[in-house]
C-alpha cells in the first residue's frame, strides 16, 4: 500500500559556485522512480540553474542545465518560478530554458514545464507539500 | 496546517532569513539555527523586519546555538523566545512539515 505524497524540491543556488544545484538535480532524478507528486521549486538565485546558454567549457564542470529538459520523460513537468526572483536579477522567461513535457492526457501535447508564479504564489504551494527538500 | 521554517545562515552573509520571512503563512513557526541566530537579535538591519511578523509568525532561537555565541536572551528582539533541543523536536512533531533555508 503506497500513497502518493507532494514532494517540492526547493531549489535557491545558482549552479556552478557550489554542488547544490547538481546535486539536487540527482536527487529529484532518483525520486522520479518513486511515483509521487513532484514539483521543483526556483527562487532567489536558483533562478540562474534554468538560464539558458550556459556554456561550462571554460570551467571545466559538467553543464547539467540540459538534464533539466529531461525531467518531462521522468513525468517531472512543473518547474515552479518565482517572477520576484527573476525581477531582481535582470530576468524574464524568454531568458530560461524551454522545459517541456508531452501531456499523455491531452494527446502528448507538448506543454512548457515552466510556471511563473508570484512570491505569494511561491508560499501558498510551499504550504501545501507533504515533504520539502531544499538545496 | 503549519509549517516549520529553520534558518541557518547569518542575515548579514545571505538573504536566507529574509527569503524565508518572504515566504512564510501566518501561524508558521521559524527556528533560528546556527548562524541564523544572529537574526533574531536586536538593533541589527533585519531586527525591524523579524519584529513585524512576530505577531503572525513564532519566532524561536535554538538555546545551544545562541549560548555559543554569547547571546543572551536579553539580547532578543521581543517576541523572540529561546527553545532547546527537546522544544527543537516538539516543534518539528507538531508542524505539518519542515523547510530548511539553507
Amino acid at each position: 500500500m503506497s500513497e502518493v505524497k507532494k514532494f517540492l524540491y526547493v531549489n535557491r543556488k545558482a549552479p556552478y559556485g557550489t554542488i547544490y544545484a547538481l546535486e539536487a538535480l540527482e536527487v529529484v532524478l532518483i525520486g522520479a522512480a518513486f511515483d509521487q507528486d513532484v514539483s521543483l521549486a526556483f527562487l532567489d538565485d536558483g533562478v540562474f540553474q534554468l538560464a539558458k546558454g550556459q556554456n561550462t567549457k571554460g570551467v571545466g564542470i559538467k553543464n547539467f542545465s540540459p538534464t533539466f529538459r529531461a525531467l518531462g520523460d521522468y513525468e517531472v513537468t512543473k518547474l515552479y518560478v518565482e517572477k520576484e526572483s527573476l525581477d531582481e536579477r535582470g530576468l524574464t522567461l524568454d531568458d530560461l530554458l524551454a522545459v517541456t513535457y508531452e501531456d499523455e492526457d491531452d494527446d502528448y501535447e507538448e506543454k512548457p514545464s515552466i510556471r511563473l508564479v508570484s512570491r505569494a504564489e511561491m508560499a501558498d504551494l510551499m504550504s501545501t507539500q507533504d515533504v520539502i527538500l531544499s538545496f | 496546517m503549519s509549517t516549520l521554517h529553520t534558518v541557518n545562515k547569518s542575515p548579514f552573509a545571505t538573504q536566507t532569513l529574509q527569503s524565508c520571512l518572504n515566504h512564510v503563512k501566518d501561524g508558521d513557526t521559524i527556528l533560528m539555527i546556527e548562524d541564523g541566530v544572529y537574526g533574531g537579535t536586536v538593533g541589527t538591519t533585519i531586527a525591524v523586519a523579524v519584529a513585524a511578523i512576530t505577531g503572525k509568525v513564532a519566532i524561536r532561537v535554538l538555546e545551544g546555538d545562541m549560548a555559543a555565541r554569547g547571546i543572551n536572551a536579553d539580547r532578543l528582539i521581543n517576541g523572540v523566545t529561546p527553545v532547546d533541543y527537546a522544544g527543537f523536536v516538539k516543534l518539528a512533531a507538531e508542524t505539518d512539515r519542515t523547510q530548511a533555508w539553507l
